[in-house]
């Protein structure tokens, strides 16, 4: 139990010094985020077509009801919130179509909010035309801009698009495809089969929520979640990347988190440096952007440059999800023998490949891929611990107390003896 | 002979006095009875994804409005030693149509699922049920394990409440949740050696890419280190002194057992 290697005195010395300093604190987590040059940025956009004057909710007008909800958001708006207002379906009065799906005005311009020339901007609304969703949607794309921040669109609508082409799904797809990380949060106001299916599409493909609201506290409560949630989160946006079709060209990262699309049965590649005495951490999460069938996979592989598997993460699963997520470490081994002989490291590179096991219902959209996150960091690699020198516990103390005692025992009566014997002679 | 028997009776006297403080220092952990703790303040929010889950802390309660269908995320901090229980109640407070099935999942710092080793992780609520309960004990969290190994470590931990089979037609509906992640063991006392260099806390900063291949570093030079071949600090050191002062004692109560009786 003793340490061999080294004398008695010695150890007492040094756990005296030991104790003194103590373990190592553990490193503290760098946790400061990055200050964003951008406010949290959000859109409303209510539909306001002719389907808004049916009485339906708590006896009065699913108009009022989401006027009065606006109202109430406005004035819960956090300051540093820029809030924008567009509405669908509310002037064109005549019965062309094709002009009745033109019909989307932004009222509110994103930025900071003038509370009451908002409130009068919702109370002169009144139940008009058509429901271009599609087109909306992709106008509050615009009002939003592009920027290295996240952005979110509510979409509050009672009745599902009646001016597609563009089907709004599709356009929700695209959107969230493009460069600027957009969410979608939808709510249907007293919502019917086919409503609840388009808003659970636009919500799914931009991993949104939906909600069914039946009454104003429901559509008055949900909305400010959302802006809450939009001014909480809007900071955490990774880079996009593009993952090659094998290792050799694929992008080099440093840690961090990146995003990236993997159609059904891609295989996307990727490069990481890593170090000598440095350990290799990355997780990749697939998001079920469009409806696929029940059972499903996601692996992720790291391989040195000529193809050997260094280690794998893996993980499956069925029925309802947003993510599959796998992940893993890898360090070198200590041992290896470093090939440079001038004194240098030189950094290894590893590949990392993702791949998905998911397989798309008949009628599915293949393009473009699903959501791919890739999380990578490098950070100090952790030793094996050597065997423990030393030991604890409540045996340990009674063997060496009995070891001493008999120890102690022979000893004593070793003395007698050699005592008796001497004093004979 | 009369040595003999006084050194026996000295040697169950120290068993004696062993065998009950060895009983009473096991961990008494009662799993079940989690109470927030006093003083915390409720979370109400949830995140959506894992990058903007919504930190909360052991033994601060989470309460949160929700619709039926969303993805609700929290992320905890655990420390090597520690087992981790979590209990989620999600009511509903409106009429459903069927029958529908909640799973709580927790992950690692990596994403890497963690398994449950007890409590409801994906139980069923009938269509007429107001109310279903769901809970996970976590793996003690290991201070140290192999990169190829998936034991739990000391890091980040990601709870993910959802609902996995339910009936279209009740998605969206609103329910209410209420969450506690409760803690057992205040870390440090593992019976594990080694040590993590980083905890697994995710890196959530955007990434940038890297232009070149890093060109080769100087090596550095391993310092020498006079105390390095000394195993770390740790509650190792402290129990084989007591042994050792312990053996000393006994080695000494054994030599004066053999003296010869002094007679009167």
């Amino acid at each position: 139990m003793i340490n061999k290697r080294g004398s008695a005195a010695v150890l007492i010395g040094l756990l005296a010094a030991t104790a003194l300093i103590g373990p190592t604190p553990a490193r503290a987590g760098d946790d400061t985020p990055e200050t964003p040059a951008e406010p949290p940025k959000v859109e409303l956009v209510l539909d306001v077509s002719g389907s808004m004057r049916a009485r339906d909710i708590d006896g009065r007008s699913r108009i009022s009801v989401a006027q009065q909800a606006f109202n109430e958001v406005v004035d819960a708006l956090p300051d540093e919130t820029e809030l924008g207002i567009r509405v669908l379906g509310a002037t064109y009065r005549g019965k062309d179509k094709k002009q009745g799906c033109l019909d989307t005005q932004q009222i509110v311009p994103v930025g900071p909010v003038d509370r009451a020339q908002a409130k009068a901007a919702v109370a002169t609304l009144r139940p008009t035309g058509f429901t271009p969703v599609g087109l909306a949607l992709r106008s509050a794309a615009q009002d939003l801009g592009t920027g290295s921040t996240a952005r979110r669109i509510v979409l509050i609508t009672d009745g599902e698009d009646t001016c597609a082409p563009p089907d709004p799904c599709e356009v929700a797809r695209e959107l969230a495809a493009q460069g600027t990380k957009l969410v979608v949060d939808t709510l249907g106001l007293a919502p019917d089969e086919k409503v609840r299916r388009q808003l659970l599409c636009i919500a799914g493909a931009t991993g949104g929520t939906y909600t069914a609201a039946q009454s104003a506290d429901e559509l008055t409560g949900r909305i400010k979640q959302l802006v809450d949630r939009a001014r909480d989160t809007y900071t955490a946006t990774p880079t996009v990347v593009g993952g090659s079709a094998e290792c050799d060209n694929a992008p080099l990262l440093g840690p961090g988190v990146y995003t990236d699309r993997e159609a059904f049965a891609e295989h996307r590649w990727y490069r990481v440096p890593v170090r000598p005495g440095q350990e290799l951490r990355a997780s990749v999460s697939v998001a079920l952007d469009r409806p696929v069938n029940p059972d499903y996979g996601v692996l992720l592989r790291a391989t040195a440059t000529d193809g050997r598997e260094l280690v794998r993460g893996v993980d499956a699963g069925s029925g309802r999800t947003d993510v599959v997520s796998a992940g893993l470490r890898w360090s070198a081994a200590e041992d290896t023998p470093t090939p440079s002989p001038s004194g240098t490291q030189t950094a290894e590179t590893v590949c990392l490949v993702v791949s998905n096991s998911f397989a798309a219902r008949p009628g599915t959209q293949v393009t473009p891929g699903m959501p791919v996150e890739l999380t990578v960091d490098v950070v100090a690699a952790s030793p094996a611990p050597d065997g423990p020198d030393l030991g604890r516990g409540w045996a340990l103390l009674l063997l060496l107390t009995l070891a001493g005692l008999v120890t102690g025992l022979v000893a004593g009566l070793l003395t007698r003896w050699w005592v008796a014997t001497w004093r004979e002679n | 002979m009369r040595t003999l028997i006084r050194a026996t009776a000295a040697l169950a006297t120290i068993g004696l006095t062993l065998a009950p403080t060895a009983a009473s220092a096991a961990p008494t952990s009662s799993p079940g009875t989690a109470t927030p703790s006093p003083g915390a303040a409720t979370v109400t929010k949830a995140g959506t994804s894992f990058l903007t889950a919504t930190a909360i802390a052991a033994g601060q309660p989470v309460q949160v409005g929700a619709s039926t269908g969303d993805h609700l995320y929290w992320s905890f901090r655990a420390e090597a030693g520690q087992t981790h229980h979590i209990a989620a109640t999600v009511s509903f407070p409106k009429g459903r149509t069927g029958a529908s099935t909640w799973t709580v999942e927790v992950f690692d710092g990596l994403r890497r699922r963690q398994a449950c080793t007890a409590g409801a992780q994906t139980p069923t609520a009938d269509a007429t049920a107001t109310s279903v309960s769901l809970g996970c004990t976590l793996r003690r969290v290991r201070p140290w394990a192999e990169p190829w190994s998936g034991d739990p470590l000391p890091g980040t931990y990601y709870v993910r409440l959802s609902v996995t089979d339910v009936p279209e037609p009740d998605l969206g509906l609103p329910i209410d949740v209420d969450l506690l992640v409760s803690v057992d063991g205040e870390g440090g006392a593992s019976g594990d050696d080694g040590e993590l260099a980083a905890p697994l806390v995710p890196n959530t900063r955007a990434g940038t890419l890297l232009t070149a291949e890093p060109t080769p570093e100087p090596a550095v030079e391993e310092e020498f280190n006079l105390t390095g071949w000394l195993p770390e600090a740790g509650s190792r050191w402290v129990w084989t002194t007591a042994g050792g002062v312990l053996a000393a004692v006994a080695g000494v109560v054994g030599f004066a057992l053999t003296r010869r009786p002094r007679r009167p």
